[in-house]
């Protein structure tokens, strides 16, 4: 393996994780602040890719579709938090997941009546389009820098989010001690709404930059919650750190253990016999992974309480 | 009262059944409606249903459950239907890992199964049996096809990969037999994949002249749309399954002039074909795929043998799907000793009509193709 193309792997490791970090950062939030699971993540991802890929074949703009995607899965969030997961919040965690299971069959039976079984066209934006060279020879797409770089900036301003404004103080001391905060007069309802909304745009925007790369259809949230589950166990529930370092982590690991492995097995057995074992083994990897680190750390690596 | 017209009604059925062969057949139809692989199941129920309303029988009776693409759900709805609500003929799976897991135990109860999608090679030889039929194809033809045409198209060293499943491994073992050139590298990916950047930079490392890829449904689409931003130029063929109607409008220009095989296509003229295009287009509102073909065809094969036995005598029933008498929409079929399809491999290419991406003919690649396991097979 030359250095371009671990280069290559690499960079598309870390757009990977950078994607989950999306993903990872609205559920982290959601559970840190109002020790809530959602299942229904996944679904505000697919939200945000169908409200792209409608707004942008309707007026021919990638970047409509992304604010509309942006605007549609944050309010979509505020509404489903408004009318069922408000009460939610003093349950059983058996019961949230039982409830927020029901609202990913809603969202995907109601997106399916609304659009079809079919996957929906959605192409990246002209002034993206192609592949640039990268130092040392390698060839890499616009896009994926792209989201990288959003990634990255997104990441960025939630640290200046939770760690410089007023509502990050709110965010944080509600995930210290919610009935301290409200005693002290601060309005938690308004804030969880906003929290959930905020965690619904990421995950809306995560779905329209990622629909613009592979299928538009239902049901495409659901493999990448599990990864964000991943994550966030991974990163330590409740940590926006954990969150973006877990998610990192997870695309790197996933993706070179997919290029690697096999190639190491190819040392000591026949070709056709190392792709199928390094293939399932790397489709472990992550899960592996996981694992490890629950043994040496069981909170995950930056458990809210302990930064 | 109610009694003595249950009593009166069953004493007429049985007059009835021993005159003329009124006995209603029970399908069951366990198939993909939601996820990632959804656009497969729901061409398959569409084709199937159309054939069933356009012959008008009230004797075929289907019911129609969803996998979710779960190997552990399809059992479980297998188990039920056939204790529960006693289907006599199953059908309707599309994934190779879901039918290896239902199949065997469901034939092996005394049911009929006829894939009208998955056809894994277990099943076509040591593993054949009497009661299953598979009325789309043994997974390895539509790949062999291709091997042949990558020689014919001059390509020496190709870059071939497929997903981590049964289907996935008779598709590079299909695509190797007849390739007579060098693989540049055989990758397996997970199935269900979206995200193909990895194999991508592969592809770009390995220096191939093309590229085989057999990755159906939202698989295939992510990975065209994602090849198509690679900066990679080299061209990719692959089976229908990479290229159906249902692929073809979410990948966009991108597939145009891409070769593909397939043992169907809208534009085989023969009068089923034109008939059943049409009626597709009228009642759903969409171009037809190849999975849509496929449904259509196993409901008028048992339709047809409908007409000729009764289906609580398996092995009249058995005989007369056996004959396969009935128009299939892809021109000539019959059954190998196996029941595996014999039937022609078209390759195709991405055109546009109109507005649309869809397939066009552009030549035969196997002739009369039956399957590479039919030897292994006792039946």
């Amino acid at each position: 393996m030359t250095l371009a193309l671990f280069i290559e792997q690499l960079l598309n490791g870390i757009q990977f994780g950078v994607m989950l970090f999306l993903m990872a950062a609205g559920l982290t939030l959601v559970f840190g602040v109002m020790g809530l699971i959602n299942l229904a993540h996944g679904s505000l991802y697919m939200i945000g890719a169908f409200l792209c890929a409608t707004v942008a074949l309707a007026t021919g703009s990638f970047w409509l579709g992304l604010v509309a995607s942006l605007a549609g899965a944050a309010a979509a969030g505020a509404i489903v938090e408004i009318v069922v997961i408000r009460r939610l919040y003093d349950r059983d965690h058996l019961d949230q997941v039982l409830a927020t299971f029901a609202l990913i069959l809603i969202f995907s039976e109601g997106t399916r009546w609304v659009f079809g079984s079919f996957p929906l066209y959605l192409d990246i934006p002209a002034a993206l389009q192609g592949a640039v060279s990268l130092p040392g020879g390698a060839q890499y797409p616009l896009y994926r820098l792209s989201i990288i770089v959003v990634g990255v900036l997104i990441a960025f301003g939630l640290y200046l989010l939770i760690s410089r404004t007023r509502l990050g103080m709110r965010i944080r001391a509600g995930e210290s001690d919610r009935e301290m905060i409200g005693a002290l007069g601060v309005d938690i309802r308004t804030l969880y709404t906003v929290v959930f909304a905020l965690g619904a745009a990421l995950a809306g925007l995560a779905g329209a930059l990622v629909g613009a790369i592979q299928s538009v259809q239902v049901g495409m949230g659901e493999p990448v919650l599990i990864l964000a589950f991943v994550v966030i166990v991974i990163g330590g529930i409740g940590s926006i750190k954990g969150a973006l370092i877990g998610a990192i982590l997870v695309g790197v690991v996933d993706t070179l253990g997919r290029i690697l492995l096999p190639n190491f097995f190819e040392l000591f057995m026949g070709p056709s016999q190392a792709t199928s074992v390094g293939s399932a083994l790397a489709s472990m990897a992550i899960y592996i992974l996981m694992a490890i680190i629950l043994a040496v750390k069981p909170q995950g690596l930056f458990a809210a309480g302990s930064q | 009262m109610k009694k003595l017209i249950a009593a009166s009604l069953l004493g007429l059925g049985l007059t009835v059944s021993a005159g003329a062969l009124a006995e209603p057949v029970k399908v069951g139809m366990i198939t993909t409606l939601s996820g990632g692989g959804s656009g497969l199941g729901v061409d398959v129920r569409d084709g199937f249903m159309l054939a069933a309303k356009m012959a008008g029988n009230k004797d075929l009776e289907v019911i129609v459950e969803d996998d979710a693409r779960k190997p552990d759900l399809a059992v479980q709805i297998a188990d039920k239907m056939i204790q529960k609500e006693k289907v006599d003929v199953l059908t309707g799976i599309i994934w190779s890992n879901l039918a290896m897991a239902v199949v065997p135990s469901a034939v092996g109860q005394g049911v009929f199964y006829l894939s009208p999608n998955a056809g894994p090679s277990m099943l076509a030889g040591k593993g054949c049996h009497e009661n299953y039929f598979n009325v789309a194809w043994q997974n390895d033809n539509l790949h062999e096809a291709m091997g042949g045409h990558a020689n014919s198209a001059g390509f020496k060293k190709t870059f071939i990969l497929a997903p981590n499943y049964p289907a996935g491994k008779d598709a590079l073992t299909g695509f190797k037999r007849f390739y007579e050139g060098d693989v540049a590298d055989e990758l397996y990916t997970k199935l269900g994949q979206t995200d193909y950047a990895a194999e991508i930079a592969q592809i770009r490392a390995s220096g191939a002249d093309s590229v085989f890829f057999f990755l159906p449904g939202g698989m295939g689409i992510a990975f065209m749309k994602q090849y198509a931003q690679s900066g990679v130029d080299i061209p990719v063929m692959g089976p229908a399954f990479s290229f159906d109607q249902g692929i073809l409008g979410a990948v966009g220009e991108a597939a145009l002039g891409v070769k593909n095989s397939s043992q169907w296509s809208k534009d085989i003229d023969n009068p089923a074909n034109k008939a059943f295009v049409e009626a597709f287009q009228a009642e759903y509102g969409r171009l037809p795929s190849l999975y849509a073909s496929q449904g259509f065809d196993t409901a008028n094969l048992i339709l047809s043998a409908m007409q000729k036995a009764d289906v609580k005598d398996a092995d009249a029933f058995r005989a007369a799907l056996k004959e396969a008498d009935f128009d299939s929409v892809r021109g000539d079929f019959k059954f190998d000793s196996n029941q595996h399809p014999i039937q022609d491999i078209y390759v195709r290419e991405v055109i546009k009509e109109g507005d649309v991406l869809t397939n066009k003919i552009i030549g035969v690649g196997l002739e009369d193709r039956s399957s590479a396991y039919v030897g292994d097979c006792k039946l």
